[in-house]
Parts: C-alpha cells; sequence; structure tokens
C-alpha cells in the first residue's frame, strides 16, 4: 500500500468531516440536494478511492483496482447533471477533497519534506483525473438529454390528427424549416393514403412568423396533397400573420385559407356534403350533447 | 409494340398504367388518347397511376399536355392514385400540374368526372348528389 493510501485509511472520517464542511461552505447546493444524500456520495465515493489507493497504483488508474471509484463518480457526476447541478458544481464536489487530504498529509509527514511533495503530487494527479471523469459523464450526460429532448420534439411536432371520416388535419407548431416540411410532408400524405382523406386542414396558429421560405414550404406540401386528390385548407392565420403574407406578395389566391381552424373545419364538412345540426338544446353545461352530424341525402 | 390499353367506360377513357413510363410509351400514350378522344367523343379522361412509383419532369410533363389536348378536345382528365413519393418528386421536381384535376382512387375520380358532366351538360345525373 503507497503512503497516500495509508494516510487516507488512517484519517478517513477526519478527511470526510473536513470534506463536507469544504463543500457546505463552498458548492453545496441545499435547495438541489440533501445533506443526508450528499454525506452517503461522499462516503461511498471515499470508501471508492480508499479502495482504489490500496489494490493499485494511482497512476494507473484505468486499471480494474479503479472501477468502483469510476463507476462511482459516474453514476454521481450523471444524477447530478439532471438535477440541474452547474459543472463547475459537479466538478467541485472532488475537487474540494484536495484541500483535506493535503493538510492531513502535511500534518503527517511534516518531518520529512521529498516524501511529502511526492504524496501530495500522486495525490493531486489522482484528483485532477477524477475530476476530468465528472466533467466528461456530466457533459456525456447533458448530450444524452439534448438529442433525446430533440427526437421528442421531432415526434411531437408532426402529429396528423383525423377530425372525421375523409377530413384530416394537421397542427404545425414552431417555425418551419426545410427539414421539417419534408418530414410533416411525408407524414400528411402517407396519412391521407392510409385514411383515404380528401381534405387536409393545415393549421398554422403555432408557427410564430411566415415569410417567403415558409409560404413556400406550406406551397409545396400544399401542391403534393392536391396532386395525390386531396383538398388543403390553410386555417389559424392570424392577423399580423395576414398582413405579413400580403406585404410580402406571396401569393395564397389559389389556397383556400380561413381565420379558425372551426371554421376550415365547417367548410370541409360542406363540401364533403355534410351539415352540422343541433338535436335538441343542451340540457346542461356538464353534459353537452354533442351536435350529430349528418349526410345530406 | 409496346402501348398502354385505353379502356371505354361510357362516356369517359380509363387509362391504369401499371409499367415504368418510359419516353416512347408516353409519347404513344399521348397520341392514343387524342385518337380515341376524338373518335368515340369522350367526355373524360381517368389516369391511374396508383402503380406508378417512379417519374421525372417529362412524365409529368406528360401528364400536363394529355390533360391540356384532352381539354381542347372538349373532355375533363383526373389524374387518380398518386402515391406520396411521386407527389412530393413531382412537387421537388416544380411541377405543380396546375390544369390537371385529381382524385384519391378510381372511384372518387369517376364521381368528379360524373359531377363535371352534370354540370356541364345541364343534365340533374343522379350520382352528382352523392
Amino acid at each position: 500500500m503507497s503512503k497516500l493510501g495509508e494516510i487516507i485509511s488512517q484519517n478517513e472520517e477526519h478527511i470526510r468531516s473536513e470534506w463536507m464542511k469544504h463543500m457546505a461552505a463552498s458548492v453545496q447546493r441545499s435547495d438541489l440536494m440533501s445533506n443526508v444524500e450528499l454525506q452517503e456520495q461522499s462516503r461511498a465515493l471515499l470508501k471508492a478511492i480508499l479502495h482504489g489507493v490500496s489494490s493499485s497504483q494511482p497512476d494507473d488508474f484505468s486499471g480494474p483496482g479503479w472501477s468502483t471509484a469510476r463507476e462511482q463518480l459516474q453514476d454521481i457526476s450523471a444524477s447530478r447533471a439532471r438535477q440541474g447541478f452547474s459543472p463547475s458544481d459537479t466538478a467541485t464536489f472532488v475537487l474540494s477533497l484536495k484541500q483535506p487530504i493535503f493538510s492531513t498529509i502535511r500534518r503527517e509527514l511534516s518531518g520529512n519534506q521529498n516524501e511529502m511533495f511526492d504524496t501530495i503530487w500522486s495525490c493531486t494527479v489522482l484528483l485532477d483525473k477524477l475530476a476530468l471523469i465528472t466533467a466528461e459523464t456530466y457533459i456525456a450526460t447533458r448530450e444524452e438529454i439534448i438529442s433525446r429532448q430533440q427526437q421528442e420534439l421531432m415526434e411531437l411536432s408532426t402529429p396528423v390528427v383525423k377530425l372525421w371520416d375523409g377530413i384530416l388535419a394537421l397542427p404545425i407548431i414552431g417555425t418551419l424549416d426545410s427539414a421539417r416540411t419534408q418530414v410533416v410532408m411525408e407524414e400528411l400524405l402517407q396519412t391521407v393514403v392510409a385514411t383515404n382523406s380528401k381534405f387536409a386542414i393545415v393549421d398554422i396558429t403555432g408557427v410564430p412568423t411566415v415569410d417567403t421560405l415558409v409560404a413556400q414550404h406550406l406551397l409545396k406540401t400544399i401542391t403534393a396533397a392536391r396532386l395525390m386528390g386531396a383538398e388543403c385548407i390553410i386555417s389559424g392565420v392570424r392577423p399580423q400573420i395576414a398582413q405579413t403574407i400580403v406585404h410580402l406578395g406571396i401569393n395564397l389566391e389559389d389556397v383556400i385559407t380561413k381565420a379558425k381552424l372551426a371554421d376550415a373545419f365547417a367548410l370541409a364538412l360542406h363540401k364533403s356534403g355534410r351539415t352540422v345540426v343541433r338535436t335538441s338544446s343542451a340540457p346542461n353545461v356538464n353534459a353537452a350533447v354533442i351536435p350529430a352530424v349528418q349526410k345530406e341525402g | 409494340m409496346e402501348r398502354i390499353p385505353i379502356l371505354r367506360m361510357g362516356p369517359f377513357l380509363l387509362i391504369t398504367i401499371q409499367v415504368d413510363m418510359h419516353d416512347k410509351l408516353a409519347m404513344q400514350l399521348q397520341d392514343d388518347v387524342t385518337q380515341r378522344i376524338s373518335d368515340w367523343g369522350s367526355a373524360g379522361v381517368l389516369i391511374d397511376i396508383s402503380s406508378l412509383e417512379i417519374v421525372d419532369s417529362f412524365i409529368g410533363r406528360m401528364l400536363a399536355n394529355i390533360a391540356a389536348m384532352s381539354r381542347v378536345l372538349g373532355a375533363e382528365t383526373v389524374v387518380v392514385g398518386m402515391q406520396p413519393a411521386v407527389a412530393i418528386t413531382l412537387v421537388e421536381l416544380g411541377m405543380s400540374l396546375p390544369g390537371v384535376r385529381t382524385a384519391l382512387n378510381v372511384e372518387s375520380g369517376m364521381e368528379l368526372l360524373y359531377r363535371s358532366l352534370g354540370t356541364s351538360l345541364g343534365v340533374a345525373h343522379d350520382r352528382s348528389e352523392a
């Protein structure tokens, strides 16, 4: 066992309490993590480091002796990344271990300058490596979260919903760029074929701005749907967007546009020969009767 | 010589494209359609392209041409059953086929033709109310 291992194992409790004190002064985030949990983590990590130091050399960090410490640290950093700690908070968790260990080494080896320096050096190399692991794991976890969110956003952004037999709605949320137009177009056309729908309502209430490029993408989608034999209606045109469209000189004259999704739906029902009829007055608000939709004979 | 069959269905012509179109076949089809319309006095042309999976700008232009020629001869053209991939390709090629009417399948295409026949001839056809 190296000198470093001996010193740590002899002064484990002391180092840990000093470490806790140090963290409480600098980086402890009581809003994100309870004190008990932090104690638990620091105890486990210190044990794992001790195991690593005593079973193999500190510079042989990728060896099997250190696997427990590595895993411990990866778990801790990953959970911190998810909990919303900052990268420096996460790294300081390990780095704040330096001061208590250094002062212990200094006390234990005060008579021997050379040995003290060597031990401090191997200790600082070790802790730097541990800190690098936390940083790497932190970033990897964050990246994982980001890519998962991107995926979810992409899936969320293109729902095609069936409003009625032969009438589809496509609510678009967010800006339409080329990549999304492609996804939206494919999704819409596949659904048109699958459900045999004659009408598709493209709702742009959730599109923040309509410039010439977005309009061009919209027109592409509508033209493709028309080529397949489905008629498109644009709904959810806000007043500002109507003004922008006219100011930019975008030609939407061949496309039916409506202000509200309800208007577009009513038009689609009308065009497919249906009409909405109220069968009786609604008895009360809680048990509202859905108006029956009948096909005109 | 290989050619695409043109079927006569009452006042309409039914063309089902089931093979990959090449340019010669397309030219031949143009000749045949115009000839048949004038022979039989057809009022409408229905082109079913549901088995067509590959299009290029030439085929797109041919469809537009057939529609334009038929209109000159007094017949409506409806293209039915276009595949999503084909529709996307045509749009990307910048061909929106402005003069061509479209429908989802042969059935609704026929309905469309009957309706236009009913209005243009002023006859109250029973299917036009559907």
